[in-house]
């Protein structure tokens, strides 16, 4: 579903994200002070910490999205900010907002968002099957839809844009329990095609049912957690 | 490129049809404009002479509303960050946006002619009406490039609603200008003749090229992190 | 120790210092030959005297709106990509909208006070009233907020923008008022001028081109240390986030 892209493949990289004492800054705020990274191919790393810690900052610095004050970021072996617009085509944020358009159907936003790579319809009916949207739900409108169905019509077009890297900024926050676990069983099979997946949460049960690693994310910077390596 | 503009431009038309902002808001508010005009000025004579300066005038206010409204819906849930951020080519973004604009501008235009074909009294030949669809067509392009540029500057601004007509109506003088005087001559106002607006097409149209490509070349830049 | 630092935190330095004497200077010569020294116009009487702030004035705006199109250029240029370029646009743009504001308003009163009217619709006064409006809009979004290069390339862009449109509206004007011989009249502003009279023209303009460049240096380098500010701000925000975290 979404393996290294084909021109990706030749190319050597050593991780899928690579983040080196990355520094962020915000009008003048340091939002992130030195953060170091590197995440690979499959795995789904829970970033956590307290609220303006810099998650969401680290999260849009691997999308490009984001100038680097100091330190470097790689992902797929692409220079975040020297090749940004590549970056940006093989890397899906999906935040506070959805990138959705309420007054078009769930199956015309993800056919849009799969349109702008060029996707065949087979695709972009697998992204919408995968996501549990095919059905009653493809035909309403986005505006009529549950806070979880519209995550899950946000993920859709990521499948349908073919990105490698998911971006996931408090994916849960919103949902029921029954859309959570959803959620999460949703991107656990996207993982296991061979998506990577960073997902920003507040929700510590999450790290043991959802991530492959926790990592905890502390005033701009990255701490690590017994346990795990950063 | 060309197919991320036309992605983007049926989307737009797409939403616009299923909202129908602009059909049941904007329009309604244009011809609420002239007739509000003709109430101002009291005399029909007033009217004939300067019905077409009013029809541009009407149609540069509502370029500000169909502006707003086409980054309205890109800023409500992040679409448009999400588009720059997936790497879509701004280029085709801009070009799928002016295109999504100028439709929607022409539709207006063609009513506010209408429209003050029926107030304000005001007579087209054959010639005028070829002039008067080439001018449209020549001002919308120029229009919709400009409001797409600023629109895209202005979007998610703060002070958004003022900045984009303080941006927008110095640089829309021009086409106001060259669009008023053709359609003057279209309508055969004051006696002018039908051959004297010719030459205004030639601003409008350097208006439209300059601003199109510029805009398609300043968008990515102007809308970036 | 302390005289260092205290030098390092003015705009001064002696070559401006100079300038602004030799601009005082030029401004008291000024005013005693425009207001004294030459004589009154044949047809106008003494409200020709206007004319001396009126059209140095008017030249600078130009001026200050042409150096600020081309430090855009030269910020946008990868080459020579520095934030100076993005300050000495911004300074000079406010600097442009003061003297707009001045030609504009002695233009006014020029006008009132010997044709008669404070407007006319020629294509040098439309510009100029556009071109202020326009420098409005730039200085409105340069203060939108963001990082110091994304201010800087928005204004630029804007800035290159302004370029194209304002010629696009003076030629229109241009060509609208040829067809319409109604407002030619009263933009009439031949004045009989005597060789004094051109002198103190002149010497208006040096004078009022060396006010911009002495304003121009003081504003530009007061808007370096207010970038300096944050960019110090910021080192000591890192530091004591560091610290908050437990990690030095």
């Amino acid at each position: 579903m979404t393996d290294v892209p084909a021109e990706l493949r030749s190319g050597r990289f050593d991780h899928v994200v690579d983040v080196r004492d990355v520094v962020v800054v915000l009008g003048a705020f340091p939002a992130l002070a030195g953060v170091s990274l590197t995440v690979d191919r499959g795995e789904i790393v829970l970033l956590s910490g307290p609220n303006g810690a810099g998650k969401t900052t680290l999260l849009r610095a691997c999308a490009g999205l984001v100038p680097i004050e100091r330190g470097h970021a790689s992902v797929l072996g692409l220079d975040v900010s020297t090749e940004r617009d590549a970056v940006r085509r093989h890397v899906g944020l999906i935040g506070h907002h959805n990138g959705l358009y309420s007054d078009l159907s769930v199956a015309e936003n993800v056919r849009f968002w799969g349109s702008t790579v060029g996707a065949s319809s087979a695709e972009i009916a697998t992204a919408m099957q995968r996501m549990g949207l095919d059905g009653r739900l493809s035909d309403l409108p986005v505006a009529r839809l549950s806070a979880g169905q519209r995550r899950r019509t946000a993920l859709a077009s990521l499948v349908a844009r073919r990105a490698s890297l998911w971006l996931l900024d408090e994916p849960h926050a919103g949902l029921d329990a029954e859309g959570r676990d959803e959620l999460d069983s949703v991107l656990r099979a996207a993982a296991a095609a061979g998506a990577t997946i960073m997902v920003a949460s507040h929700e510590l049960e999450r790290a043991g049912s959802l991530a492959t690693r926790h990592v905890r994310v502390v005033a701009g910077q990255v701490v690590p957690v017994s346990g795990g390596a950063a | 490129m060309l197919r991320t503009a036309k992605t983007i431009a049926a989307k737009d038309l797409r939403i616009e049809l299923r909202s129908r902002v602009i059909a049941n808001q904007v329009i309604p508010f244009a011809a609420l404009v002239m007739i509000l005009f003709a109430f101002a000025l009291d005399s029909d004579a007033v009217l004939e002479r300067v019905a077409p300066g009013l029809v541009w005038l009407a149609t540069i206010f509502s370029v500000f509303f169909i502006v707003a409204r086409s980054f309205a819906l890109e800023t409500a849930d992040g679409a448009l960050e999400a588009l720059r951020a997936a790497g879509v080519d701004p280029m085709g973004i801009f070009l799928g946006k002016t295109l999504a604009l100028a439709t929607q501008l022409i539709a207006l235009e063609a009513v506010l002619v209408g429209a003050s074909v029926v107030l304000y009294r005001a007579d087209v030949s054959a010639s005028g009406g070829v002039l008067l669809v080439t001018t449209a067509i020549l001002a919308t392009v120029g229009l919709a490039s400009v409001g797409t540029l600023y629109g895209g500057l202005a979007a998610g601004a703060k002070g958004r609603e003022t900045l984009l007509p303080l941006l927008l109506l110095p640089v829309v003088a021009p086409v106001l200008i060259g669009a008023t005087r053709a359609t003057e001559s279209a309508f055969g106002t004051n006696g002018i003749d039908v051959s004297e607006g010719w030459p205004w097409l030639g601003l409008l149209a350097v208006f439209a090229v300059l601003f199109s490509v510029v805009g398609a070349v300043a968008f990515g830049p102007l809308v970036d992190d | 120790m302390t005289t260092r630092v205290a030098r390092d935190r003015v705009t001064g330095t002696p070559f401006t210092r100079g300038l602004g004497i030799v601009t005082i200077a030029g401004i008291v010569w000024l005013v005693i030959f425009g207001l004294f020294v030459t004589p009154a116009d044949v047809n106008q009487g003494e409200t020709v005297r206007i004319m001396y702030a009126h059209v140095p004035g008017a030249w600078l705006a130009y001026l200050a709106f042409i150096v600020t199109a081309l430090s855009s250029a030269m910020y946008l240029w990868r080459r020579t990509r520095s934030l100076t370029w993005d300050r000495i646009a911004g300074a000079s743009a406010e600097i442009g909208v003061l003297f707009m504001g001045i030609s504009l308003v002695t233009g006014s009163l020029w006008g009132r006070l010997t044709w008669g009217t404070f407007w006319t619709w020629d294509a040098r006064l439309t510009t100029t009233a556009f071109l202020f409006v326009t420098y409005i809009g730039y200085l409105a979004v340069r203060n939108l907020g963001g990082t110091h290069h994304q201010r800087a390339r928005r204004s630029a862009v804007l800035a290159l923008l302004a370029v194209l449109e304002i010629p696009l509206v003076h030629f229109s004007v241009e060509i609208w008022n040829s067809l319409h011989q109604e407002a030619s009249v009263a933009g009439n502003t031949d004045v009989t001028m005597d060789g004094l009279m051109l002198f103190t023209l002149f010497l208006g303009v040096i004078v009022f081109t060396l006010m911009y460049v002495w304003m121009l240096l003081h504003r530009q380098r007061a808007l370096t240390l207010e970038d300096m500010l944050d960019d110090t701000g910021l080192d000591r925000a890192l530091a004591a986030r560091r610290t908050e975290a437990g990690v030095s």
